[in-house]
């Protein structure tokens, strides 16, 4: 079984390092894994985006042209992935930062409000894990607790005063349901 | 021992220093960089030797002069940097020193671009430098094999005295994957009979590369040979998937060769009877077993980041006894499974032949795409 995941967004939006994390955690859970990031000249503002390749024997290809899932943190990303995704996958919309629905009806779509939730949280940094809790929730692949565990192990000592707004952000992603198109 | 999450050039930097590297020459260039920075700060923590040199040709001849005194000293780099480091890696291999280079590849020829590609082959698999000699090419295809690979780069170069390439892409340089490191080694403390290490109470020993007897020239020649003639018979390294009862074969290494592998998988999936070959050592080159291979076959599809430099090895490997396809992207851009897959039915589908060559069918289809 292979789950193939693109994260796509803003460089700044954390994408690079919500796939680290759920790298972290399927590496953890004794998963085969594989992150590879775009790594063009980029720049603050400018596109950014990783695909993550979770599996169970060893990973071929690291890069996919159908994926599993993919988190849309903005309108290009969504504009690019959307008819990329495989029938039955997930489509996970950050609905701040895009101003249009999703058209596919083949696969599971959920728009989460992430910038607004993760500014209730105290942070607006934190809608990286809004958004990751919500596609976990989806995905199945692995429990939120699988995050929480590496966000703890991985997540230098000086940074785990902020474990908790991290936990809260994933659950509070995780409450988003898929819409009807 | 627990799994660590690398990025490749990381890990490999860190497989070299648990090897017992003793000294780092290099200059940073995309998409390798990250091997000379964390050398940058991980040497020096441990009171050995980094230098990021003025260029890549500095950095090559700091190496060769390091190599002299017997210790582990490598560089690495990426192709246009490797280009400059040509001429140094020819008397490093004429002057019979271990040296262990990697070659995190990008789209060329010229400046290219950062992105992953395999144009490097024909540079690095026969020769690169001037003259008569061979190098050992190591090709990983995850970050576990890189760093698996470093310590036995080593290990050749001494053994055979010989320069040992580790040849990467940007996309194993550049991505992350589990990876378990070995023990810190021991820094070696005998050095061989050739190394000059201070001739104190002894005969001097001479190290060079220039011998204008070619008579004895050419003696040095035979022995480096002969040497080679070892490391085939002893190193040849491959993996097969799916072959047992293969009716058709994938040939292709590095990144090429596990993109190669999803669509193998698939394939197999669909009931073709597909097997993959990956050559790990490209030199020297799986060549009986790819002949050996290739008698139970129906046909073939090699699949590279290049336009068929090692296609034509692996054609030459089957005595072009067998209908061959070739399927690649090149400059940089990587592959999809997706694409190899449709190879992999389109060589099924046939017609199989042996007549004509397979990268010209393969620029025209490339041609009518465009």
């Amino acid at each position: 079984m292979q789950t193939e995941v693109i994260i796509a967004g803003f460089g700044g939006q954390g994408v690079l390092f919500a796939g680290q994390l759920l790298a972290y955690a399927a590496m953890d859970e004794g998963k085969q894994v594989t992150w590879i990031p775009s790594y063009g000249p980029e720049m603050r503002g400018g596109t950014a985006n990783c695909t993550v390749i979770i599996s169970d024997e060893e990973i071929g290809s690291p890069l996919v042209f159908h994926p599993k899932a993919v988190i849309a943190m903005n309108r290009p990303s969504l504009d690019k992935y959307e008819p990329m995704i495989k029938p039955g996958g997930v489509l996970i919309i950050n609905s701040s930062m895009v101003d249009r629905k999703a058209t596919r009806t083949d696969i599971k779509v959920v728009e989460v409000d992430a910038n607004v939730v993760a500014e209730k949280l105290g942070d607006k940094r934190l809608s990286n894990m809004v958004l990751l809790g919500a596609l976990l929730h989806q995905l199945g692949v692995m429990p939120a607790e699988a995050i929480e565990k590496a966000l703890r192990s991985h997540l230098p000592e000086r940074h785990h005063k902020l474990l908790p707004q991290n936990y809260e952000a994933l659950h509070e992603g995780a409450r988003f349901q898929v819409v009807e198109i | 021992m627990a799994r660590e999450l690398m990025k490749g050039n990381e890990a490999v930097a860190e497989a070299a220093v648990r090897a017992g590297v003793a000294a780092y020459f290099g200059y940073p260039i995309t998409p390798q960089t990250e091997l000379l920075e964390y050398m940058s700060r991980r040497m020096p923590e441990l009171g050995r030797a980094f230098v990021q040199a003025e260029s890549e040709l500095a950095a090559v001849n700091m190496v060769y002069g390091a190599a002299c005194t017997g210790q582990r000293v490598m560089s690495s780099s990426s192709s246009p940097g490797v280009s400059l480091m040509m001429e140094g890696v020819s008397y490093i291999a004429g002057t019979e020193l271990p040296m262990v280079l990697v070659d995190v590849m990008r789209g060329g020829p010229g400046l290219g671009n950062i992105a992953p590609a395999q144009g490097d082959y024909n540079q690095i698999v026969h020769g690169g430098g001037h003259g008569d000699y061979h190098s050992i090419v190591l090709a990983p295809a995850n970050v576990q094999e890189a760093v698996d690979f470093m310590a036995l780069a080593f290990d050749l170069a001494e053994k055979y005295r010989s320069v040992t390439v580790v040849l990467m892409d940007g996309m194993l340089g550049q991505m992350m994957e589990p990876c378990e490191l070995p023990a810190m080694l021991p820094m070696k403390t005998e050095f061989p009979d050739w190394a000059v290490t201070g001739a104190k109470g002894r005969e001097r020993r001479f190290l060079t590369s220039i011998n204008l007897n070619p008579t004895q020239q050419e003696i040095t020649n035979l022995r480096m040979l002969n040497r080679w003639a070892q490391v085939e018979a002893n190193e040849i390294r491959y993996r097969e998937y799916f072959m047992e009862d293969a009716k058709y074969a994938v040939v292709a290494y590095g990144s090429a060769g596990r993109i190669s592998l999803s669509a193998v998988r698939t394939a197999r999936a669909e009931g073709i009877k597909v097997g993959l070959l990956r050559p790990i050592t490209l030199s020297p080159f799986p060549r009986e077993a790819i002949y050996q291979a290739s008698r139970k076959l129906d046909g073939m599809l090699v699949v590279e980041m290049s336009s068929g430099q090692m296609l034509d090895d692996v054609l030459a490997a089957t005595r072009f006894t067998v209908p061959t396809e070739f399927c690649a992207r090149i400059g940089g851009v990587v592959p999809y499974p997706d694409e190899v897959l449709d190879s992999i039915r389109n060589l099924v589908k046939g017609p199989l032949t042996t007549e004509g060559h397979p990268r010209d069918r393969w620029l025209k289809r490339m041609a009518e795409r465009n």
